[in-house]
């Protein structure tokens, strides 16, 4: 435990911090512009070129924003809920190796905060833990509209947890390792995991934008029944913190894909191109990034294509639907695993 | 060293966080305690070297169960003023009984004499391999057997949803 390498764990730990904001920022910008590119609009074109300082103008707004707090509401938690909120969407970025090592002046630099052996459930513990903050902010707004909407999140996110666990578990099958690092590492070349495990990308796609509370899963802040959902009461900055702690998730969400199904920072064909690891290294970190704005993209895409669901057809897909379908991709990987054995069997 | 000073520390806010479940009024409060000490908890498991017990307990307990508690509390909308409150006899008669169990607990205490670990504490056996292992080779019925429970549980629950039974 040098200083040396204290010091270079708490640049990296900034590092992702910064990054990750200024992403969540940048996202709430692309949302806008690609939203408008979708409905033939031209969308936020008048702070600065493009509309490029916008994020910066809509965040100076929500900080000199008056802030109310009601007056019926519990306040300790009032306050505790965003924060609960975002500290939990930023925690997720530990585990997420964003490269290969990088080897300066002959040591190694891993582009990773905390590889931990055992990072999915690491990921998954945390993924949970953000309902809380959700539920608490709902609760003490003292409000139905509030209560009803943070109900309506901690219900949809319990239950497509449990869908998610399941479609993991088919991919630790089949990579066997419950390490992040790893995961990526395998996946050298075209050895992609979305080739291995194609249904359980899916399920796996459709729970991670339920869990970020995304459309067509945006049923706790359904404008036409809630009016906001569980932040209706809230105002300046404590909103947005909810609605940063969103774009953090998508964030995350996109980020975690592209390292369990679509090779993390690996690209193939590039080893033949460039041979200088440390070079490769930081290709690879663009490439990660470049893979994590396609699904940031994806998501809001989705976001203006389909209709939002109704409660019971969500809960239907759910439970009926994507928890079945991942216990049959368990027993499907399961027995291509072990289909020489079965083979043997059949033989006898 | 710097492990017994987390370790104490960890305790520390687990009695505190413990005592905080009980004595808070509001029962949102006490349940988000819980999910704090159910944290330290975890953080106890981390000191052990066993992080693959302690991301189940926080998945599980503070994730999962902890989380249909607050919704049950929230749902029925308990707080301070729909508290019962309980008659002078009844609290006096609480006092006692558990100053009785205090004075049992010490007495035994006294008595007891203190045992040394006779084998070493090996790190390696919280990591997910060994766990694994040994879940699936040694304990592998008693692990199968548990299956069957939590199937049971669920039956059960599924029965006592259902509407109308025919």
């Amino acid at each position: 435990m040098t200083s040396e390498y204290l010091i270079y764990k708490s640049l990296l730990v900034v590092l992702v911090f910064v990054i990750t904001l200024v992403v969540a920022m940048y996202s709430t910008y692309a949302e806008r512009k690609i939203a408008a590119f979708l409905q033939d609009r031209i969308g936020p074109n008048r702070a600065g070129p493009f509309g490029l300082l916008q994020p910066l103008a809509d965040g100076v707004k929500m900080f000199m924003k008056e802030e109310v707090i009601p007056g019926t509401s519990n306040k300790a938690l009032f306050i505790l809920g965003p924060a609960i909120s975002i500290l939990f969407s930023f925690l997720t970025g530990a585990v997420i190796p964003w490269g290969s090592a990088v080897n300066i002046m002959g040591s190694e630099y891993s582009l990773q905060i905390a590889d931990v052996n055992i990072g999915i459930l690491y990921l998954f513990g945390v993924v949970s833990m953000g309902v809380y903050g959700i539920m608490i902010g709902g609760w003490a707004s003292n409000n139905k509209y509030s209560l009803l909407g943070a109900i309506r999140a901690s219900s949809q996110m319990i239950s497509y947890e449990v869908a998610m666990g399941l479609s993991i578990i088919a991919l630790v099958m089949t990579t066997g390792t419950l390490s992040l690092n790893e995961i990526a590492a395998q996946q050298q070349g075209w050895h992609w995991n979305i080739l291995i495990q194609p249904l359980g990308f899916l399920i796996f796609v459709i729970c991670a934008f339920a869990e970020t509370n995304r459309a067509p899963f945006d049923l706790p802040e359904c404008e036409t029944e809630l009016v906001g959902g569980y932040h209706t009461e809230y105002s300046s900055m404590k909103l947005g913190f909810y609605l940063f702690a969103e774009y953090i998730n998508m964030f995350i969400s996109s980020a975690v894909i592209a390292t369990f199904y679509f090779g993390g920072y690996n690209m193939p064909l590039i080893a033949r191109f460039v041979h200088d690891s440390n070079a490769l290294a930081i290709l690879g970190v663009v490439f990660l990034f470049a893979k994590i704005f396609f699904f940031i993209f994806c998501f809001m895409w989705v976001r203006w294509t389909l209709p939002r669901f109704r409660y019971d057809q969500l809960m239907n897909l759910g439970w009926k639907t994507l928890i079945p379908l991942s216990l049959l991709n368990i027993v499907i990987t399961g027995a291509v695993m072990m289909r020489h054995e079965i083979f043997q069997l059949f033989v006898k | 060293m710097i492990t017994t000073y987390l370790f104490g520390f960890l305790s520390f806010l687990a009695i505190m966080f413990a005592l905080m479940v009980v004595l808070s009024k509001n029962p949102v409060h006490s349940v988000l305690y819980l999910v704090l000490t159910f944290f330290t908890i975890a953080g106890h498991y981390v000191l052990l070297n066993a992080q693959f017990l302690a991301a189940v307990h926080v998945i599980v307990y503070a994730g999962a169960i902890m989380v249909l508690f607050l919704f049950v509390i929230m749902l029925l909308n308990l707080n301070e003023e729909t508290e019962p409150h309980k008659s002078v006899w009844l609290k006096a008669s609480a006092t006692v009984a558990a100053g009785l169990l205090l004075v049992v607990l010490v007495g035994s205490l006294k008595g007891a004499e203190t045992i040394v670990a006779t084998n070493k504490f090996d790190p390696n056996i919280g990591l997910i391999e060994n766990l694994g292992k040994s879940l699936f080779t040694d304990f592998l019925l008693p692990f199968e057997v548990s299956s069957i429970l939590l199937l049971v549980a669920m039956v059960g629950a599924v029965l006592l949803g259902k509407k109308s039974i025919k």
